[in-house]
């Protein structure tokens, strides 16, 4: 599977400006501007959407005669102010923290290892252990949540934290251990050689030498992980009843409609806060996580 | 201990006790190694998929253990109209989502791959559909669906298009097309972005030479940019496909399988039947028909793509 497409990571990139002199300028506006401006539009309007709602005030929300829908003549707090006092939104906010930051631990620990021994120590069956990890990320949530909520109910697991951070590596160590086993691959052998030669244990390899050169690995998977972990949500769903260990994907589609009457200012405002964490993140990042979502498809 | 009566002539760092040995020994180290990931993915993937399909096959409700029933789970879904809309509804959501991902996806791949000002800020913005969390930009979706606030039908009516608001979610069609529509939205980045890194290895010197010889921009997107993408388009439509056809936060938000089913893919209607529902068994019987279908469009999209690689010359 993965030796299918070989594009190395050394692999060129060219991004100069080729053969542009060869376009001219007006058909560069409708062939390329144009297009790319109504991608940026439609991509990015839910979200401009999401943010003017946050903060209009109810009247202006459902009057559209009177009011331009798409600006904000008087912004208010009111909808924030709701959604932070008048529900249990920040302890959803807590406790996906800590369940995302927890999973990503376990996820990270558990794929460091297993990557460096398929891809570094290749011992025997390494090769069909691969294999099995790649199978194991083609097996989709919606076909395990059944049985693993049998299961959690059975470990008396059922409507903890703790249910989330065990069950979400199972999505999250077959992503890691992936994406390490290529960067892994990218690191010279023969620091491993010296290090043998002069007597390091293969712990002390793996922790001294190839960790510090695996960081920009480390990084884009521990983004990876976290972003997954904090989107997760049929699990979520499943496996926890309670208002105070939901987390918020799951807080606000379940507690935040109540009967009929949907709250859309603070609806909003609960979809733009809880997306806010991982935007702020992912933007400190996002150069790791292009190359590590692109080294992972190529892998 | 056969390993240290094997080698005994070889004097491995002198003073190394058999622990020091072991540690040396690959097998054992690897093994020891992949024993935290086994342990997890074992206990809680492994095993639940092999319970899923035992579930299938009893009649456990919740709260109440089953016995086994054979494939009578699997006949009644035979008999049920509701399931086989949904399988209905699953083929046509992840067939029309799928093309429009790709065809957009690798229209703005191309759009990106050109000489543009702020390149790394575009592709970052880009990205957010994919990054936030689904279930809450599902959230905005509801809003802009919304049958009476509805900015689409307001921005549509002031245009003078058309004359009534649109009942994007209270019609069967027009709310399967909506769903199809934001499961494009939130796939195109990731089939963009992957496309990209993929036409950034593309060399510039076949275009010129191509340019020179005459080949137009068509013929240079058909012969050039097309073959040298297959490997990498195959492996991403193929997650693409995977992942749609298991689809169930944005249905789930933004119609819950209505109206009256119209909109319930496998994956939600598996999870209508078996936690509100309770019907434990059920759910998982309906979880288990997508495997087959899973393996087939895997099957189709690598494979199909693959041997088109194959036959453009591509190393295997």
């Amino acid at each position: 599977m993965s030796q299918t497409v070989t594009s190395s990571p050394q692999a060129p990139t060219y991004s100069d400006g080729g053969m542009d002199y060869l376009v001219t300028r007006q058909r560069r506006f409708f062939t390329v501007f144009l297009p790319l401006a109504a991608f940026t539009f439609v991509l990015l309007f839910p979200f401009y959407w999401m943010t003017v709602t946050t903060f209009k005030p109810n009247e202006e929300m459902y009057d559209f005669s009177h009011h331009n829908p798409f600006w904000i003549n008087s912004p208010t707090l009111a909808n924030v102010k709701k959604l932070l006092f008048d529900t249990a939104y920040p302890q959803w906010l807590l406790n996906t923290m800590i369940v995302a930051v927890a999973s990503t631990f376990i996820a990270l620990f558990c794929s460091v290892l297993a990557a460096y021994a398929i891809e570094r120590l290749r011992f025997k069956g390494s090769k069909w252990v691969g294999l099995a990890i790649y199978g194991a990320y083609l097996v989709p949530p919606s076909i395990l949540f059944i049985p693993l909520a049998t299961m959690i109910f059975k470990l008396e697991l059922f409507d903890t934290r703790w249910a989330l951070i065990l069950s979400y590596p199972t999505f999250l160590i077959p992503f890691c251990t992936w994406l390490l086993m290529g960067y892994f691959r990218s690191i010279p052998y023969e620091l491993e050689e010296c290090a043998l030669i002069d007597g390091a244990t293969r712990l002390q390899i793996l922790w001294k030498i190839v960790l510090p050169l695996a960081v920009p690995g480390l990084i884009s998977a521990g983004i990876f992980a976290f972003t997954l972990s904090w989107n997760e949500f049929i699990y979520a769903l499943t496996f926890i009843s309670s208002s105070e260990v939901k987390t918020v994907p799951v807080g606000v589609i379940t507690e935040l409609v109540d009967g009929d009457v949907y709250h859309w200012g603070a609806l909003m405002a609960g979809a733009l806060f809880g997306s806010v964490p991982v935007a702020v993140l992912y933007s400190f990042f996002v150069e790791y996580y292009v190359s590590g979502m692109t080294g992972a498809v190529k892998e | 201990m056969h390993a240290a009566v094997k080698e005994p002539a070889v004097p491995r760092g002198s003073g190394l006790g058999a622990l020091g040995r072991l540690s040396n020994n690959v097998t054992f180290l690897g093994l020891l190694f992949m024993l935290p990931a086994a342990a997890l993915l074992l206990v809680f993937l492994t095993y639940p998929l092999g319970l899923g399909m035992w579930l299938g096959l009893t009649d456990t409700k919740i709260g109440r253990s089953g016995e086994f029933i054979g494939l009578e789970n699997y006949q009644a879904l035979w008999d049920d109209d509701v399931f086989w809309l949904s399988v209905r509804t699953t083929i046509l959501y992840t067939s029309v989502a799928s093309f429009f991902k790709f065809v957009l996806g690798l229209w703005l791949a191309l759009l990106l791959n050109q000489n543009i000002a702020f390149k790394s800020f575009m592709r970052a913005i880009l990205l957010l559909p994919w990054i936030v969390p689904t279930t809450l930009s599902a959230i905005a979706f509801w809003w802009i669906y919304d049958s009476q606030f509805s900015i689409i039908s307001w921005a549509l009516t002031k245009m003078g298009l058309i004359h009534g608001y649109i009942d994007f979610l209270g019609d069967g069609w027009n709310a399967r097309w909506s769903v199809i529509a934001a499961n494009v939205w939130r796939g195109i980045p990731f089939v963009a972005i992957s496309l990209l890194a993929g036409l950034q290895t593309i060399s510039p010197s076949l275009y010129e030479a191509a340019t020179i010889d005459g080949a137009s921009p068509w013929q240079n997107f058909r012969f050039i940019t097309y073959p040298l993408l297959t490997p990498i388009i195959a492996i991403v439509m193929t997650f693409s496909v995977l992942f749609t056809f298991t689809d169930f936060q944005l249905i789930y938000v933004i119609t819950r399988g209505g109206p009256v089913n119209y909109t319930h893919l496998m994956a939600t209607l598996s999870f209508q039947r078996a936690i509100p529902g309770g019907n434990l068994a059920e759910g998982a019987a309906i979880a288990m028909a997508m495997v087959p279908f899973l393996i087939g469009a895997i099957l189709i999209s690598f494979f199909g793509l693959q041997r088109r690689a194959w036959q453009q010359g591509s190393k295997d």
